[in-house]
């Protein structure tokens, strides 16, 4: 029984790491290669399920929603870059925080006026109906698993192209040292273009495959935005490798912790007692594993080569 | 140098005064509201002042300043769910919960510096957040109603809102002047010289991480007690004082009235918040113009209102890097 249910927490836990490695890895990105700090990378994430909305209200199928979405998404996070980012990449990071805030401001609110402020949703494919059972009376859906699956795919496939592909070779000689970079004739501005618009193709990608298990509403880009940062800056900002195992790292503890910890204070609370503080001190833990990895390593489990 | 500190002080000495005479004013136009309202702008103007210290003489951009104004306000809210009502022990107590948390995250994030430390105040302040909402002992992520405001020696004196707005401007007043006392002592010097060199002022000497982490805990101090008055302002207490979004609208109000001059962040309150009245009643969907409006700011009015009043405007662009 609580071995069933810790496997169906861990598959929980997994399942978050693995959009918030979706979110965090162009997040990472794009500071790496620009030293940007892109606070509307959570929208993104939110207009990618936004616009599934649309597609599938439009198409009725799943598969051809995620490939409109992804699409849509990367125009608009290309439009968004030729409109107001590039603008900032020379300022100083508290400009790009505002910038980006107000970019933040803009499309939570223009996402309530276009969609409305209530929560949407969208099935998921047909295919995917279903769960496999794990106990009596008890299944865990298979479009979860998918979602689990499909995320290391994309993860894996990341991997491929920055570790084996020429334009991974400049993404990370841009995130070691882009001014060594530009002098040797590469269009560090072009890159970043590719870059960023990939991005925030990811992100939309997670928000796309998200829909159909959490609610799509306005600001809920906001809460995985912050959870990535926290990804990133355990992981090492500029290191995909990094926010890859933090990404997973902070998925289950934060699922773990949710679900189990105020059983372990029932072991030496009082039920009544530890019915408080288990949720308080669960909502706490990922920060409190972030402040310590930082304690002991100020920049992150892999920092990027060449960036201290 | 010595004309931009006498301009400096008339323009104080005029914003207290304004202040001062607004109550009689308004109430003899018949615009008595107009009270409860500047009591609100005036609280944030502390808060505004105190991330100022930090963020504009500092450098240090702090993204999760609302933490230690909803610590402050929820020291207050709990206090008072406890039959706790005198001001002169809660507030006081509101100052330190909020210099505490300061101190245990401030020793932490100064360890790293740019966008890490950026990074890390957001997350504290969000670890506030959502600790606030799990508190379900005291309304959770509804908020806590306080059942009146906080006593002066056991005298319900501040249940006026006239009372309450003269205890705030007195309050705003004293936190000016120790923040200016701060950013002119040596103290403050220091701060400033690890802004522009943190290299070289280890170099001469200064523990660059004792002097940021000493006035991060001083600023979060001042922003509890802003947090405290705002729970006696409000009486009402709820996570939503401490969202990230609400630290984002801090550093706005002291970009916009000018980094590194102390009227000017009261004045980038005082516009912040008077821009938001104005568009909130133009629309309800106030934020899609406000959003816009912000990247403009950024991109074409750096140096905010503050640099209006000063004669060599221009000169002084590079103190923002």
């Amino acid at each position: 029984m609580t071995a069933t249910l810790f496997a169906v927490q861990v598959l929980n836990g997994l399942q978050l790491g693995v959009l918030l490695f979706l979110v965090a890895a162009g997040l990472t990105l794009v500071f790496g290669v620009m030293d940007f700090i892109n606070l509307a990378h959570g929208v993104q994430y939110m207009l990618g399920a936004y616009l599934a909305v649309t597609f599938y209200g439009l198409t009725g199928n799943f598969f051809a929603t995620v490939v409109l979405a992804l699409a849509a998404a990367l125009v608009l996070g290309l439009v968004l870059e030729v409109l107001v980012f590039r603008h900032f990449y020379d300022r100083d990071h508290l400009d790009q925080v505002l910038a980006t805030f107000g970019v933040i401001l803009f499309l939570n609110e223009g996402v309530r006026i276009v969609w409305g402020a209530s929560p949407l949703s969208y099935p998921g494919p047909e295919i995917l109906q279903g769960a496999i059972p794990v106990m009596d009376g008890f299944g865990y859906p298979v479009y979860r698993i998918a979602l689990i699956v499909a995320g290391l795919i994309c993860a894996a496939g990341l991997w491929l192209v920055v570790a084996r592909t020429k334009v991974g070779m400049l993404i990370r000689a841009g995130a070691a040292n882009p001014a060594m970079l530009s002098a040797l004739g590469v269009n560090v501005r072009q890159l970043f273009m590719v870059v960023f618009g990939f991005g925030a193709m990811l992100a939309g990608f997670a928000g796309v495959m998200a829909g159909p298990i959490f609610s799509v509403e306005p600001g809920m880009g906001d809460g995985v935005l912050i959870l990535a940062f926290v990804v990133i800056v355990i992981g090492g900002i500029g290191s995909i490798r990094g926010a890859f195992l933090a990404a997973l790292l902070v998925g289950l503890v934060d699922t773990l912790g949710r679900s189990f910890m105020t059983d372990i204070f029932k072991l030496f609370l009082e039920p009544s007692a530890a019915n408080q503080v288990g949720p308080a001190i669960a909502s706490m833990l990922i920060y409190v594993l972030m402040a310590g990895v930082l304690f002991f390593r100020p920049t992150g489990l892999f920092p990027a080569p060449g960036r201290a | 140098m010595r004309d931009l500190l006498t301009r400096e002080r008339l323009i104080t000495a005029a914003l207290l005064t304004v202040f001062a005479l607004l109550p009689p004013v308004a109430e003899a136009f018949g615009q008595g509201y107009l009270t409860n309202v500047a009591s609100r702008v005036m609280i944030y103007a502390i808060a505004a002042l105190s991330l100022d210290l930090i963020l504009g003489y500092g450098a240090m951009v702090s993204f999760g300043h609302a933490a230690f104004i909803g610590i402050g306000a929820y020291a207050v809210g709990i206090s008072a769910e406890h039959n706790l009502w005198e001001g002169t022990l809660t507030i006081p107590m509101a100052m330190a919960a909020a210099g505490l948390f300061a101190l245990a995250t401030g020793a932490i994030s100064l360890r790293t510096r740019g966008v890490y430390f950026i990074m890390i105040t957001l997350a504290f302040g969000q670890m506030a957040y959502y600790t606030a909402s799990s508190l379900s002992a005291y309304g959770g992520d509804d908020g806590l109603t306080i059942w009146g405001r906080s006593e002066v020696l056991g005298n319900p004196v501040l249940e006026d809102d006239t009372a309450l707005y003269f205890f705030v401007l007195i309050c705003l007043a004293l936190c000016w002047w120790v923040a200016s006392r701060v950013v002119g002592s040596r103290f403050g010097r220091v701060i400033a010289g690890v802004r522009e060199n943190r290299a070289r002022m280890s170099a001469v000497g200064f523990d660059a991480y004792r002097h940021q982490l000493v006035a991060y805990v001083l600023a979060g101090m001042m922003a509890g007690l802003a947090g405290a008055l705002l729970a006696n302002h409000a009486e009402f207490v709820s996570p939503a004082y401490m969202s990230w979004q609400r630290s984002g609208d801090l550093i706005i109000m002291v970009v916009l009235g000018g980094m590194g001059s102390l009227y000017g962040a009261v004045l980038g309150a005082v516009a912040y918040l008077a821009l938001e009245d104005v568009l909130a009643g133009f629309t309800e969907h106030w934020r899609v113009i406000f959003g816009p409006l912000l990247i403009l700011i950024v991109l074409y009015a750096r140096g905010g209102l503050a640099r209006a009043f000063r004669r060599e405007g221009p000169s002084r662009e590079g103190r923002d890097g």
